[in-house]
């Protein structure tokens, strides 16, 4: 997927891959991240 | 130069109200019904009733009844495996809603809680036989017509049993005062019951008076304070008081899901230090979490099986060579540098300290992580927590070389276990293992086990950190050389 020039969400999970280390891959492959959070869901 | 103290846990004690008349008060199924309020009687129709939930094994197993690889044999779900329905097991007990509300009152100080006096009567006799609660007076109750006209006026919360029959109302401590609206109240004053009634449990069953608590730490998740000090806390104090600890101090120590091994670290720093002789770790129930994940329970035809709110209370004392050793040195801490990605959390919760005290992974029996019972969570999609923790472990075990790649399903089976608490917050992380490992290690079938606990930091939005905590438990090195 081409992620460069794209805007991304980053949701991300307490247990599995946090929403900060979704957001710096984003970045990475060129993507405007326009929202970073991190849920826990229990 | 004297040896240093060092501390041991005496015991672990735990508590559960069966309160599906509270699920709608849960976080999710209240919003959930206030935008389709035709959900609410879904809900109610799928409710528990209190002998389902008594012969529930997860609860069993939470109390102490059913060891946790027990669970492992048995077949899911685990709602259809009936169990005896007994109200009292080795660490604790079910208490019925009944019963509940009417403790919730006696430990309503502020008078805010009202209960139907003919429910009440019924409930307080009942309360009054229970041998924890002997002394109780809940007071006096109100007309029905009474309680219906302030909850019509909107000014009060009302309060009703699985069977949808109101029994009582909770009023807000200032109706000009967020902070002290109903709901927060009816969640802190269940936070407080559920606490107090484990601490009972735990000082009956050491044997250690009331009075003999020096100090008392709360490691829940509540919110207690008004709209200048939303959150100001210190209901450790307001737990030691319904428990008559009159010669105990107390504080909170919050930390979300870590609280209470933090808290335990804390405990056993003020043994250690010799401030204190006894130190309490209690944590109280998450009102919010009810019913969590009932949109995934109604989907695939299960009860709601969030139903039930839990308590803890540990004792931390000093080492009398016997009981299990709180080892501090092996103390793993998630620091502000070490990063939220789950292979640095566990690497510092878990590799760290293993290495710091030449312990190889398989040098601890058990670890016990983040326990949620995965029948809660996995109908809404949120997976086996408790599995995931497991094998992120064994791959760092795997990592170092210590056990090959395929080595990770039977490390996992060996030293992991199912996850059977309910989805209570801090009191399902770690914690709900103490009792079970205290049992194990004084009866010399259990060596250490270490409790792995982590916190959603980045739930407050104050920052993006996760947090956790972790130390191990481990037999007495008196016992040892017996």
């Amino acid at each position: 997927m081409e992620l460069r020039g794209k805007k991304v969400i980053a949701l991300g999970e307490r247990d599995g891959v946090q929403g900060s280390s979704i957001a710096l891959c984003a970045r990475s492959a060129g993507a405007e991240v326009v929202l970073e959070l991190t849920h826990c869901f229990v | 130069m004297a040896a240093a103290i060092q501390p041991v846990i005496k015991g672990a004690r735990y508590f559960l109200a069966h309160t599906p008349g509270l699920v709608a008060y849960g976080s999710k199924p209240a919003r959930e019904i206030a935008r389709a309020p035709a959900l609410a009687e879904s809900i109610r129709a799928r409710l528990r009733s209190y002998e389902d939930a008594l012969s529930y094994p997860p609860n069993q197993v939470f109390l102490g009844a059913i060891d946790p690889d027990e669970l492992s044999s048995m077949s899911r779900p685990w709602f259809l495996v009936k169990k005896e329905p007994r109200r009292r097991h080795p660490h604790g007990e079910i208490m019925p809603e009944e019963e509940f509300y009417a403790f919730m009152k006696h430990c309503d100080s502020a008078g805010l809680l009202w209960l139907e006096e003919e429910f009440l009567r019924t409930a307080g006799q009942r309360l009054q036989a229970h041998p924890l609660i002997k002394q109780t007076d809940p007071g006096g109750g109100k007309p029905f017509s009474t309680i219906e006209a302030q909850v019509g006026a909107q000014a009060a919360l009302p309060l009703c049993l699985r069977d949808g029959r109101m029994v009582g109302c909770v009023f807000p401590g200032d109706k000009e005062d967020r902070s002290l609206a109903a709901d927060l109240l009816l969640e802190n004053l269940a936070c407080k019951a559920t606490a107090s009634m484990a601490l009972r449990t735990l000082l009956d069953d050491t044997g250690v008076q009331a009075s003999a608590v020096d100090y008392l730490l709360n490691s829940g998740e509540e919110a207690v304070g008004d709209r200048y000090q939303r959150g100001g806390g210190n209901l450790a104090k307001a737990i030691g008081e319904a428990c008559g600890c009159a010669n105990a101090a107390g504080v909170d120590v919050k930390g979300f899901c870590a609280g209470p091994n933090h808290a335990l670290l804390v405990a056993g720093s003020l043994i250690a230090g010799g401030v204190f002789r006894n130190v309490v770790v209690v944590g109280g129930c998450s009102l919010a979490k009810l019913g969590m994940k009932f949109q995934g329970h109604l989907k695939h035809g299960y009860p709601i099986l969030e139903d039930v709110l839990a308590g803890f209370a540990i004792l931390v004392a000093r080492d009398d060579g016997r009981h299990p050793r709180l080892r501090l040195d092996s103390a793993g801490l998630h620091r502000v540098g070490t990063g939220s990605s789950q292979q640095a959390i566990f690497a510092a919760l878990v590799a760290e300290p293993l290495e710091r005290l030449r312990l190889r992974f398989g040098d601890v029996d058990k670890y016990a992580t983040e326990l949620h019972n995965p029948e809660l969570t996995e109908p809404s999609g949120s997976g086996n927590v408790p599995l995931t923790n497991y094998r992120l472990i064994a791959a760092l075990a795997a990592k170092r070389g210590e056990i090959g790649p395929g080595d990770i399903p039977t490390f996992v089976e060996r030293h992991g276990m199912p996850g059977y608490a309910p989805t209570q917050g801090h009191v399902a992380s770690a914690v709900p293992f103490l009792g079970h490992a205290l049992d194990r290690i004084m009866a010399g079938a259990l060596e250490r086990a270490m409790f792995v606990a982590k916190g959603s930091l980045f739930l407050g939005r104050m920052t993006q950190m996760a947090d956790g905590v972790s130390f191990i438990v481990e037999r007495n090195p008196e016992q040892r050389k017996k």
